[in-house]
């Protein structure tokens, strides 16, 4: 890579840019950390923007930012565009998400299984009395299909991980634009369920304790049960750049993933990432 | 020779709006267009949208905006129309002089603080007190629909009203009728081309409003065939193309796709515009006969 590909730009005053752009779930994290790290390093400008996973990966490969966000991995044919440009995206993973299920607090409801949820989402359970609540209808909340959050729970919770299993959200759940209407519907109705990062689950809100099997521990999210990986829905959280990282890209990342900056993150209600993570 | 100037420049600015739905219209179709080629036809017009799956199936869509379009207006056209024969006809000096700037203020909220007051409000209202599943439906839109839709009704149609010259009112009286039979047959007949262009432009709002419908709707795409569908969620063509629009690799089949609702919108309002001339262009070409 020539110098000339960067997106850095070091004017007379030495004053240098790192554009930084991405995943939602990541934005205020990000924002977090540049901020920090702009006191300890006055002579770095870092700009954060949000936009969601996709929209990081896209500007990362028309060249416009240095760091894109991702709430989820690269995938194939985004690494086949980056090639076609001429440069291979290097992955490094800067924090770690459990994904809460959250229902009213006046739903009984306090533990489903996966499965359980897997089926509430596909639509195949459509009444709160089925899984040990009252009789009421389920309502399914979840984010816009742009979110990399939601292509976590598709994979993950609904099609339970397994690649053949071509299930999708059932056509009634409600697709809200923003991870505060599912907070706040959630909040005032009970026969809603919703999922989000963990970070962003207010006290208003009852997270559920999720188990793998029927017979199984059932585990509320947290940052210990992330780290033990005892909570089965958690997920790294990345930043990719073009090639591998040189001069102060790469000083800015080893800084994100080093103590300091990781204090920053389970402040914020992420989970830092683990040695040699 | 400086008149020749002004009278220049206006016409230009005339044309222009010519020149730039021309523009609009080329740029829809050549963005959209591709998504016929890449997507079937009967893909195009199947009932399940989940693009990231490859469903690009838009009637949920076309009828989640056709349903909440037509509620609104349904509740939009008796407030608004009659709130425009109160103000012009009965109302005195002095009510009229308060309701008018206050209706003008409505129609300067921004559609998101509706949308606002719509989820935090109205949906949890809904909810409560007709018992639903949800207060998050195309019932919660159409009504936030109807009051975005009714100051642009007001406006127009009292414009219209007040064109009605003083004398039919008079004539109307002196032959012995009613204020109100003067109101049912005489004024509101004779305005009744400015009070249907009212109600065209309330439903070309409707139909292009898309803040406070993404807002309060859900989103869900469910074709709305069901009795009760007004009161489940329901997905607009707006909210789709402004939630996915940002997200979409630009060029994709999703891309695409999007263009093309962005073209039945287009159809779909231009079909309003032209049928609301034709009908006032038919009624006033019979007047002119007769007179």
């Amino acid at each position: 890579m020539t110098q000339n590909d960067s997106a850095i730009s070091e004017n007379p005053s030495n004053r240098a840019y790192i554009q930084n752009k991405g995943s939602d779930t990541l934005v205020n994290l990000a924002l977090a950390w540049a901020e920090e790290y702009q006191k300890i390093h006055p002579e770095v400008q870092i700009s954060v923007t949000g936009g969601g996973s996709g929209t990081g990966f896209t500007a990362l490969i028309n060249g416009t930012v240095d760091i894109a966000n991702a709430s989820r991995q690269i995938k194939p044919e985004e690494i086949e565009q980056a090639k076609a440009k001429g440069f291979e995206p290097v992955e490094f993973i800067v924090a770690n998400d459990a994904i809460a299920v959250i229902v009213n607090p006046d739903n009984p409801v306090s533990k489903l299984t996966l499965e359980q949820v897997s089926k509430i989402y596909r639509g195949e359970i459509n009444n709160w009395k089925e899984v040990g609540g009252e009789d009421r209808p389920i309502v399914r909340l979840s984010r816009e299909t742009n979110s990399g959050t939601h292509v976590y729970f598709l994979e993950e919770v609904i099609r339970l991980g397994s690649k053949e299993d071509k299930s999708i959200f059932s056509a009634d759940t409600l697709l809200l634009p923003s991870s505060e209407g599912i907070i706040a519907e959630v909040r005032d109705n009970p026969n809603a369920i919703g999922y989000d990062g963990l970070g962003y689950v207010t006290p208003e809100v009852k997270t559920i304790a999720l188990s793998k099997e029927i017979l199984g521990e059932y585990i509320m999210p947290s940052v210990d049960s992330v780290r033990d990986k005892t909570y089965p829905i958690s997920r790294s959280l990345y930043v990719y750049t073009r090639n591998q990282p040189t001069g102060i890209i790469k000083d800015y990342i080893d800084w994100i993933r080093s103590k300091d900056a990781q204090a920053l993150t389970s402040q914020l209600g992420f989970v830092p990432i683990a040695e040699g993570q | 020779m400086r008149e020749k100037w002004i009278s220049r420049s206006i016409q230009i600015a005339g044309f222009s709006s010519i020149l730039f739905l021309l523009l609009i219209f080329i740029f829809l179709i050549r963005e959209g267009t591709p998504a016929l080629g890449e997507v079937s036809l009967k893909e195009i017009f199947n009932i399940r949208w989940y693009p990231i799956e490859k469903y690009f199936g838009t009637l949920p869509l076309i009828g989640g905006s056709l349903l909440v379009t037509i509620t609104s207006i349904l509740i939009a056209l008796p407030f608004g129309i009659g709130t425009a024969v109160y103000i012009a006809e009965i109302a005195p000096e002095g009510i009229k002089q308060v309701l008018k700037p206050l209706i003008e203020v409505i129609a300067g909220i921004p559609s998101v603080v509706l949308g606002f007051i719509g989820i935090l409000v109205l949906a949890p209202f809904l909810r409560k007190f007709l018992n639903l599943p949800t207060g998050l439906t195309a019932f919660a839109g159409s009504l936030l629909l109807a009051f975005i839709s009714i100051p642009t009704i007001v406006s127009i149609a009292e414009d219209a009203l007040y064109a009605v010259p003083q004398s039919y009112r008079e004539a109307a009286i002196a032959l012995g009728a009613s204020h109100w039979e003067t109101i049912w047959g005489i004024t509101l007949p004779a305005a009744r081309t400015g009070v249907l262009t009212a109600v065209m432009l309330g439903i070309g709002r409707s139909l292009g409003e898309t803040m406070a419908v993404m807002m309060v709707t859900g989103n869900a795409p469910v074709l709305p065939i069901k009795w009760n569908s007004w009161f489940l969620p329901v997905r607009t063509m707006t909210a789709t193309i402004a939630s996915e629009m940002g997200e979409v690799a630009s060029g994709s089949v999703h891309y695409h796709v999007l263009f093309f609702i962005g073209i039945i919108l287009f159809i779909l309002s231009l079909i309003i515009n032209v049928t609301a001339s034709w009908v006032t262009f038919k009624k006033r070409s019979r007047e002119q006969a007769v007179s």
